[in-house]
């Protein structure tokens, strides 16, 4: 990024293709519609392409850049929230708006997989999460950051990041309980959730 | 120790980015409690299950279409410094007025002490005492006089009566 701030348009190029895939994924399970992340992953790097000459090193620089993401990300969801606010009760339900259903602990997977797809409930129950905890989980789970950066990010203590974690996994839990009791175990003690 | 203590530990315990210290602790609980053990399993399930969620690889176009808005941003011009900010214009604006402000303080006070013409005319009327002013502030001069005998600083009862004749 320092390369950038003294006009290396190079660096910016390296900066695009390090940063774009993981920004472009943050932000699409964070918004649930690739059109709409892929539209704020580019106004994250025309902000950190207009602020480099601001730019000064105190923080790390993926902090600096998911903070901006996280920030865009809320907006938007919120923004997309207070539309469909103003959208009148007579219009149709649509799709995405239908409640989370879970399967029955008796109905088989294979049965409720032909009417809603199995990744898409997991995704809608993450999405389902308050801001704070969906962002946290976000960059725990996915982006695999380390609980000092998700901290700075989310400008809280780590104590409470924990906290906030805990009680994100805890919902989710209880939110996907059928298939958590018929999923396999993440390899017992093998480290990171990825 | 009681299981919400051990909660906040347990999702850092199971990703392994706990310290040794907390990490014993919570091994210690999970020995003694089935419900944490059971949670601590569900979690881990729980973490497989997300992995399921695809990951989203941005459009082929994306690149481009960023250079493109990168292009279309307004250049920096050299004489830019120039332009003033709405800020630093504001704030000199402001110095400025305060400085006006502050220069005429000053004026009016010393219009206050100048006196009035009035005043210079009542002045001339104690002239004779405004010019012998350092004589009656300053007593240190008396003792410049001379020194008078006793006798003449005793004077007798005729001497002090005032002779008729201006002898």
């Amino acid at each position: 990024m320092l390369d950038v701030k003294a006009g290396d348009e190079a660096s910016f190029d390296l900066l695009l293709q390090k940063y774009r895939t993981p920004l472009v994924n943050f932000l699409y399970r964070m918004v649930r519609d690739s059109a709409t992340a892929e539209d704020l992953a580019q106004e994250v790097f025309l902000r950190v392409y207009r602020a480099r000459k601001q730019y000064s090193p105190s923080a790390k620089f993926t902090t600096w850049m998911f903070r901006i993401a996280t920030n865009l990300a809320l907006n938007s969801v919120r923004d997309n929230r207070y539309r469909r606010m103003q959208v009148s009760l007579d219009a149709p339900v649509e799709e995405d708006e239908t409640p989370i259903q879970v399967p029955a602990k008796d109905m088989r997977i294979d049965e409720h997989m032909v009417e809603r797809d199995r990744a898409e409930l997991i995704h809608r129950a993450v999405a389902a999460l308050p801001e704070k905890q969906r962002v946290a989980v976000v960059l725990h789970k996915y982006e695999e950051m380390d609980y000092g950066e998700i901290a700075r990010i989310l400008d809280c203590s780590e104590s409470a990041l924990k906290s906030l974690l805990f009680r994100a996994y805890e919902t989710l839990r209880v939110q996907l309980a059928p298939l958590v009791a018929g999923s396999v175990a993440y390899r017992a003690g093998e480290g990171r959730p990825s | 120790m009681k299981c919400e203590d051990v909660s906040r530990e347990l999702i850092a315990y199971l990703d392994r980015r706990a310290n040794s210290a907390d990490r014993a602790v919570v091994e210690e609980h999970l020995k003694d409690c089935a419900a944490c053990r059971s949670r601590a399993e569900d979690f881990r399930k729980l973490w497989s299950l997300l992995d399921e969620v695809p990951a989203h690889e941005p459009s082929f176009g994306f690149d481009a279409r960023l250079r493109q808005r990168i292009a279309s941003e307004p250049r920096p011009r050299w004489f830019a410094w120039l332009v003033p900010q709405p800020r630093l214009a504001f704030t000199m604006a402001l110095l400025v007025a305060l400085s006006v402000w502050m220069s005429r303080l000053p004026q009016e006070n010393v219009a206050s002490t100048v006196p009035s013409e009035e005043e210079q005319f009542q002045m001339i009327d104690h002239l004779g005492v405004l010019e012998n002013f350092d004589l009656l502030s300053k007593s240190d001069v008396l003792s410049e006089l001379p020194a008078r005998a006793p006798q003449e600083q005793a004077p007798s009862q005729d001497e002090s009566q005032p002779k008729g004749d201006g002898g």
